[in-house]
């Protein structure tokens, strides 16, 4: 058995030393030369400045822009270390609410929700990705119906026609991907880049 | 439940049965010592390692040493890891300046990659250095995955060979499985995963002014090629706490379906290569056919109890099933498949938060690991894990007409199944025995993050978890505690050597015993019979073990949710 020492020792450092450094840093060179924008992390600039990812989405909270999922992410609380404070859309703590079926604060929350989403938009059913709390915490994407329901609040906060709003919505969907995989959405950020460009 | 939905589930299937042949086939070449047609660039690497380490490549191992050596390599894996946990802070590439890890997560985070289980009490993108998630969970990734898949290796040339008295070389086999298997379907896999939006970088966060005018820090890092590995060896601790619901970790729909195949792609294979190494391939089909059955049914309930939704959500007239803790982009199919392969096999990245399920959606992947992540499995542990019940079923079978019962050619005897039921009983030990101490620890409880039954599947899922070597988790418990990092740690490690070593000394008997040709009076192997048998057996012994603890969970939770009850 002892001379299985020097094997263990060996064989185990050298593939540690191949899997552990030289893959990663070799693929971190390859795909930056690849895929240069996607493997910084799909950053958008604008006017020289980063205003985030296409990939995770923000925190939008005025009438003006369309609104994310709510999001259970939270941060240190800056008083009191041990504690956390709600930080919806932190990209630096991703997590999903992990409330279950059966919560009382789960059902109180969407209840909540909902009732302020009727008063918004009271013609329409209210889609359930807008109530409901994304995995990450960080999800870009609304589904068509989210956007569609907030087509009255943000065409009316900015003074625009609503059938000019939604035809911006209608062309910012993107399908399922070859037509099967997923589900159909809208990215959140872009929809509001896209809305501020039409100002201008 | 939608057409379009069962599309998807239908061709994920179909991609799996198709490519379990071509991998199979590749894989047996490459353990049976062959050259393929990538030897030409990695034989001088092999060749190294061997000459570096004094490796006789020729040289076979008794079982016994082949553990032992197994065994010491862990033991090598778990020093690296702990070490560079503890010292993180001090180290090169840590642009975020984490500081390192407390002793008690260190010891829990590296018996978890050591065991291929990646539980997280770890938030990775909060804790964890770019340093420690390449040379540290990386590596331990691409390790532990190679120990599973060669050790099935080893136990299938138990049953396929005769009169021997070794069953391979683990040095050479763990060498040729990371170099030719692992690695260069991961650098494929990792330039696909860059290309759909993976970052690979090792730039510090980025923070961005976002366009309300906020700060939003961004998380990036050396994601893609740890992503890869995490999928491709059933390991599933992700670079993120979100693990692969954040966007960074699984982006597109495109993405989401690819990592699923890579999740099976090497479990489903190594049934092909059981076949190809005892002389029939018929054989590895018909415990692929006994894995599907199980798949296919938990996937149909999984995704019928998800786009049924809630009580809460029905009450205010929320249509489009549960989508608490589910990202648009997948939606609830994509995310219930996930769920069930994850815990099929024992993978245990999740793409939606299995704590915010339904109750009997949720109840899916618990049943899952319970039975053992046999459907598929982890790459090798799933099959060791099959092979087990197999031992069982045919043992039964073997009762029944009062006769010793063969397997592929093999005497089943009282030491086989003595191991197997070793095995098959060490996992509700931790599974259930350390639930129990939970739910009576007065310190463990107001770690819950939900009440009532929720609360109790919760530790519940914590240890089925940990011993089944999975790592996903109903992940509102706060499990970053003393108790739940010791005890759990103690439950992955049992998980996976109280497997390990049975199905290794199983591997040792096998091998001595000579082959004896099949009679009219052997029970067939191929057929539905078995295919049925085995199904049964499996469902008869999970049933038996776990059906009073899921009445406690899952079930009475549902119930209560009928009747209008929230905790």
């Amino acid at each position: 058995m002892l001379k299985e020492i020097r094997p263990a020792i060996v064989v185990l450092v050298l593939l540690t030393l191949i899997t552990g450094l030289a893959y990663p840093l070799a693929m971190t060179g390859i795909a930056g030369a690849i895929f240069p924008n996607q493997a910084q992390g799909s950053l958008i600039e604008k006017d020289g400045k980063v205003i985030g990812s296409a990939l995770i989405g923000q925190s939008f909270t005025s009438d003006k822009y369309f609104h994310g999922r709510p999001s259970a992410t939270n941060a240190p609380d800056p008083k009191d270390a041990t504690k956390t404070v709600d930080a919806p859309y932190n990209a630096a703590n991703s997590m999903g609410s992990n409330l279950g079926p059966t919560s009382k604060a789960l059902a109180d929350r969407i209840k909540g929700d909902v009732e302020s989403l009727k008063k918004e938009n009271a013609a329409a059913a209210i889609p359930v990705d807008l109530v409901t709390t994304s995995g990450s915490g960080l999800d870009p994407d609304i589904s068509p119906e989210a956007a569609r329901f907030q087509v009255p609040r943000v065409a009316k906060a900015r003074g625009l026609p609503e059938t000019s709003v939604r035809s911006l919505v209608e062309g910012q969907v993107e399908g399922r991907t070859l037509g099967l995989l997923g589900e159909p959405r809208v990215n959140v950020l872009r929809l509001n880049l896209a809305l501020d460009a039409m100002k201008s | 439940m939608t057409v379009i939905g069962w599309i998807q589930i239908l061709l994920f299937c179909a991609i799996i049965v198709a490519l379990t042949p071509l991998v199979g086939g590749y894989m047996t070449r490459v353990f049976a010592g062959e050259r393929t047609w990538l030897s030409a660039v990695l034989r001088p690497v092999e060749a190294a390692i061997y000459w570096a380490g004094g490796v006789d490549e020729k040289r076979e191992q008794h079982w016994l040493t082949y553990t032992v050596a197994m065994l010491l390599f862990h033991v090598g894996g778990f020093l690296i890891l702990y070490v560079l946990l503890r010292v993180q802070a001090a180290l090169p590439f840590n642009p975020a300046e984490q500081s390192n890890v407390a002793p008690d997560l260190a010891f829990n985070t590296a018996i978890s990659f050591i065991t291929n289980t990646n539980w997280q009490n770890y938030g990775g993108e909060g804790t964890m250095s770019y340093l420690t998630q390449m040379l540290g969970l990386t590596h331990q990734n691409f390790l532990s995955a190679a120990t599973g898949i060669v050790l099935a290796v080893a136990l299938i040339r138990g049953f396929a060979r005769a009169s021997a008295k070794t069953v391979g070389n683990f040095w050479v086999d763990i060498t040729r499985c990371t170099l030719y298997i692992l690695l260069p379907i991961c650098v494929v896999y990792t330039i696909f995963l860059v290309w759909q939006g993976i970052p690979q970088t090792l730039q510090p966060y980025v923070d961005a002014a976002t366009l309300e005018g906020a700060k939003q820090t961004i998380a990036v890092g050396p994601v893609a090629s740890q992503v890869a590995i995490k999928m491709l060896g059933t390991n599933g601790g992700g670079f993120f706490n979100a693990n692969a619901a954040h966007p960074f970790e699984n982006p597109t729909a495109l993405s989401n379906f690819v990592q699923m195949i890579s999740i099976f792609v090497l479990g489903a294979a190594l049934t092909n290569v059981f076949g190809r190494m005892v002389g029939n391939q018929r054989q590895g089909w018909a415990i692929l056919s006994v894995m599907g059955i199980l798949f296919v049914a938990g996937v149909a309930f999984c995704y019928w109890a998800e786009a049924n939704g809630t009580a809460t959500l029905d009450a205010l007239g929320l249509t489009g099933g549960n989508m608490e803790g589910k990202e648009v982009r997948f939606g609830i199919v994509a995310s219930a498949l996930f769920a069930v392969v994850t815990t099929a096999a024992s993978c245990g990245a999740v793409n939606a938060m299995h704590d915010s399920f339904s109750a009997l959606g949720g109840m899916i992947p618990l049943i899952n690991i319970q039975l053992g992540e046999i459907v598929i499995g982890g790459v090798g542990s799933g099959l060791y894990g099959m092979l087990l019940f197999v031992v069982v079923t045919i043992f039964i079978a073997g009762l029944m007409v009062g006769r010793t019962p063969e397997y592929v050619g093999k005497k089943i005897e009282a030491k086989e199944v003595k191991m197997a039921m070793l095995a098959i009983l060490a996992m509700p030990l931790m599974m259930l025995g350390w639930t129990a101490v939970a739910a009576v620890n007065p310190q463990a409880l107001p770690q819950l993050g939900n009440s009532g039954p929720h609360g109790f599947s919760e530790m519940l899922y914590l240890y089925v978890s940990s011993t089944g070597n999975n790592g996903s988790a109903f992940g509102g418990i706060t499990a970053n505690t003393m108790f739940f990092n010791i005890t759990g740690a103690i439950a992955m490690f049992v998980g996976r050597f109280f497997m390990i070593i049975p199905a290794m000394a199983i591997a040792g008997s096998l091998v001595e015993k000579k082959s004896i040709a099949a009679s009219l009076g052997t029970f067939p192997t191929t057929g539905e019979l078995f295919v049925g048998l085995t199904v049964g057996v499996i469902l008869v012994v999970g049933g038996l073990t776990f059906f009073p603890v899921l009445a406690l969970g899952p079930i009475v939770e549902h119930l209560a949710m009928l009747a209008g009850t929230v905790f």
